[in-house]
């Protein structure tokens, strides 16, 4: 056996990215961005609430979080859902306590199921933003136009109609999605997505439909990803959400206005003995002059109006 | 993968053993401890790449956006911050470089370029493996990077990583007939040695698989202060060893990862540690070959491995 030689064919080599989506930009040699009232840093809090079919799907891959267990999964599915039951509760008093306005990435069937959890988020005076129907509907090329189409159209709707909001934002299920999906988006609506994990600040995407903005929303930084795929300690995630936060605030004296984005989950981080962890990273961000705290949606507003 | 390249083997027989102690004295310029070489990996990872039957690109179906903007993130964001910090310490690259780059991000080539940083081969792309591929078609990655490196830079490769760390049995002998004086892809000493091939002097530069951000943070998973900890120790020893004879530490990279404003600093203050200390040559890779050439130290090495099999054969041969 051996490969066939256009293997060693690249139809994509050439100056910039290999797809039309975006441009290459350097983060350092941008026009620096200005966030209302002079601010350095857009803090952007994103809280996952999710909803982990027992019966979901393991092809062609699991969206992170997945039940695990032999079928009937009892364990994940229930601890799962304890963030919509309680957990997402500590993270809404806490965000109260500390007056911020955040963004609430909802899978769809959550405001079928749990209308009383979208009202909680709405009332907060928290961003709703869509994270797909549920966590066993990844997005991948596997599936058609019309398919993928159905999952967005439903996602929506249901969190439009359930919340009375725009929801122009939106987070896939494990970030994932297919060649269509940001085309996809943005006709149905949809302004900005956190999928993309590249960059610090907003930046624009090419679509069929019009521009769709990629929001940055950090990886390695997840409470879901430091608890459950490297295994750290609480502690050493707040060192290392405070550890970015301290880059990005010294880049912005030089460079012009950082995102700084912490992505939550309501099942993580709002365990009881995870929260208080959350108020020590929170208390520290907001202990510094020149920081924004808004919904993903009006930091991308802010973005757009300032370019 | 097919038979004829990779039969099944229990010996990578690539070199011959020599035990750590009382091998010949290396003397670095300067009469250094230590030769100490960061090696960025500066990689493209293909949005929709052909699969290779011996291993799938992406863990999802193409396109991976998850972790396709993960390591994109690299060159739009975390090269730069990772440049600064070598910069403030005094560091120049070698760069592990996915060739097709220079294609696609002069600009991050022109950069390193400008700072006199020095050029490896790392493949083509990080998506595109040797496995499965023919004798001729592995050669024409060789010359495809060869040809691209000096197109672009001016410079002649003397270094090779393969992609991905993927590779043949004959890889090295081809490498070496292409002229490429040092690879990358083996772990089994603290300083160069010798590779045998079948025509030229192939040098395995110690790399490393331990104090590569890319096992710490995505095999490994130790946090950023976890990473500048072990680096420093990893330093203390070989800097102590280096008294006896000169060491190698490589430290490679991968700015989609160090390049993290989470992880940045933690890899400075580490970097500046070293370079606080004296007796470091703060080098390249190919400086580091030539000087294992022009030191004498590739021939003494051999000499002293022939020395050590002829012994093992007596002594079999006396029991």
């Amino acid at each position: 056996m051996s490969m066939p030689d256009n293997y060693l064919e690249y139809p994509a080599r050439r100056y910039g990215m290999d797809h039309d989506r975006y441009e290459w930009s350097d983060l350092f040699k941008r026009k620096p961005i200005a966030w209302p009232n002079g601010a350095r840093i857009a803090l952007s809090i994103v809280t996952h609430v999710q909803h982990f079919p027992l019966d979901m799907p393991s092809k062609p891959f699991k969206a992170p979080g997945a039940l695990s267990m032999p079928y009937p999964d009892f364990r994940y599915y229930t601890n799962r859902d304890y963030g919509n039951r309680v957990g997402i509760f500590r993270v809404l008093r806490l965000l109260a306590e500390k007056q911020l306005k955040t963004s609430f990435a909802i899978n769809g069937i959550i405001a079928e199921r749990y209308p009383a959890l979208v009202q909680a988020v709405i009332e907060g005076g928290h961003e709703i933003v869509a994270h797909g129907l549920d966590m066993g509907k990844v997005h991948h090329s596997g599936l058609s136009e019309d398919e993928e189409n159905r999952i967005i159209v439903e996602a929506l709707r249901l969190l439009r109609e359930t919340s009375g909001q725009k929801v122009e934002g939106w987070l896939s299920p494990g970030r994932a999605q297919g060649f269509n999906t940001p085309d996809l988006l943005a006709k149905n609506g949809v302004t900005y997505s956190l999928d993309w994990a590249n960059d610090d600040l907003p930046y624009e995407m090419r679509t069929k439909a019009g521009p769709i903005v990629a929001m940055p929303m950090a990886y390695e930084t997840d409470d879901r990803v430091v608890a459950d795929e490297y295994f750290q300690s609480e502690a050493d995630w707040v060192q290392q959400v405070k550890d970015r936060f301290d880059v990005l605030y010294r880049e912005s004296a030089e460079y012009g206005g950082r995102v700084m984005s912490l992505p939550l989950h309501s099942w993580v981080s709002g365990m009881p003995y995870r929260v208080e962890y959350l108020r020590e990273a929170l208390d520290y961000i907001l202990s510094h002059e020149g920081v924004w705290n808004a919904p993903a949606g009006d930091i991308c507003a802010a973005f757009r109006s300032a370019g | 993968m097919a038979a004829e390249a990779n039969p099944m083997r229990s010996d990578l027989g690539l070199y011959d053993y020599l035990p750590w102690p009382n091998r010949p004295k290396i003397v670095w310029p300067g009469n250094k401890r230590i030769a100490v070489w960061i090696a960025p990996n500066i990689e493209f990872y293909e949005y929709d790449p052909p699969n290779n039957p011996t291993r799938t690109p992406w863990a999802r179906p193409n396109p991976d956006v998850l972790q396709y903007s993960h390591r994109d993130y690299g060159n739009r964001a975390g090269w730069q911050r990772m440049m600064a910090a070598m910069d403030r310490a005094g560091f120049r690259g070698s760069v592990s470089l996915n060739v097709a780059l220079c294609d696609h991000h002069p600009e991050i080539i022109k950069a390193c370029a400008d700072r006199g940083w020095e050029f490896f081969s790392h493949g083509i792309y990080n998506t595109r493996y040797v496995y499965n591929l023919d004798i001729e078609q592995e050669r024409a990655i060789i010359r495809d990077a060869f040809e691209t490196v000096r197109k672009h830079t001016g410079q002649e490769l003397a270094g090779w990583l393969s992609p991905a760390l993927s590779n043949n049995f004959w890889t090295m002998d081809i490498l070496a007939e292409a002229g490429i004086q040092y690879t990358c892809d083996m772990f089994h000493d603290d300083q160069p040695m010798p590779v045998k091939v079948k025509s030229g002097k192939l040098i395995s530069m110690p790399y490393s698989l331990e104090m590569n951000d890319v096992i710490v943070y995505n095999t490994q998973k130790v946090t950023p202060r976890h990473y500048g900890e072990i680096i420093k120790r990893q330093f203390d020893q070989l800097y102590k060893e280096g008294d006896e004879s000169g060491t190698v530490m490589c430290i490679p990279l991968h700015p989609y990862l160090v390049g993290q404003p989470h992880r940045i600093d933690a890899f400075a203050e580490a970097i500046e540690y070293i370079a606080s200390h004296d007796g470091v040559w703060q080098t390249t890779g190919r400086e580091i070959a030539e000087a294992y050439h022009a030191s004498g130290a590739y021939d003494a090495m051999n000499a002293a491995m022939s020395a050590h099999n002829a012994a093992n054969a007596t002594e079999k041969g006396i029991r």
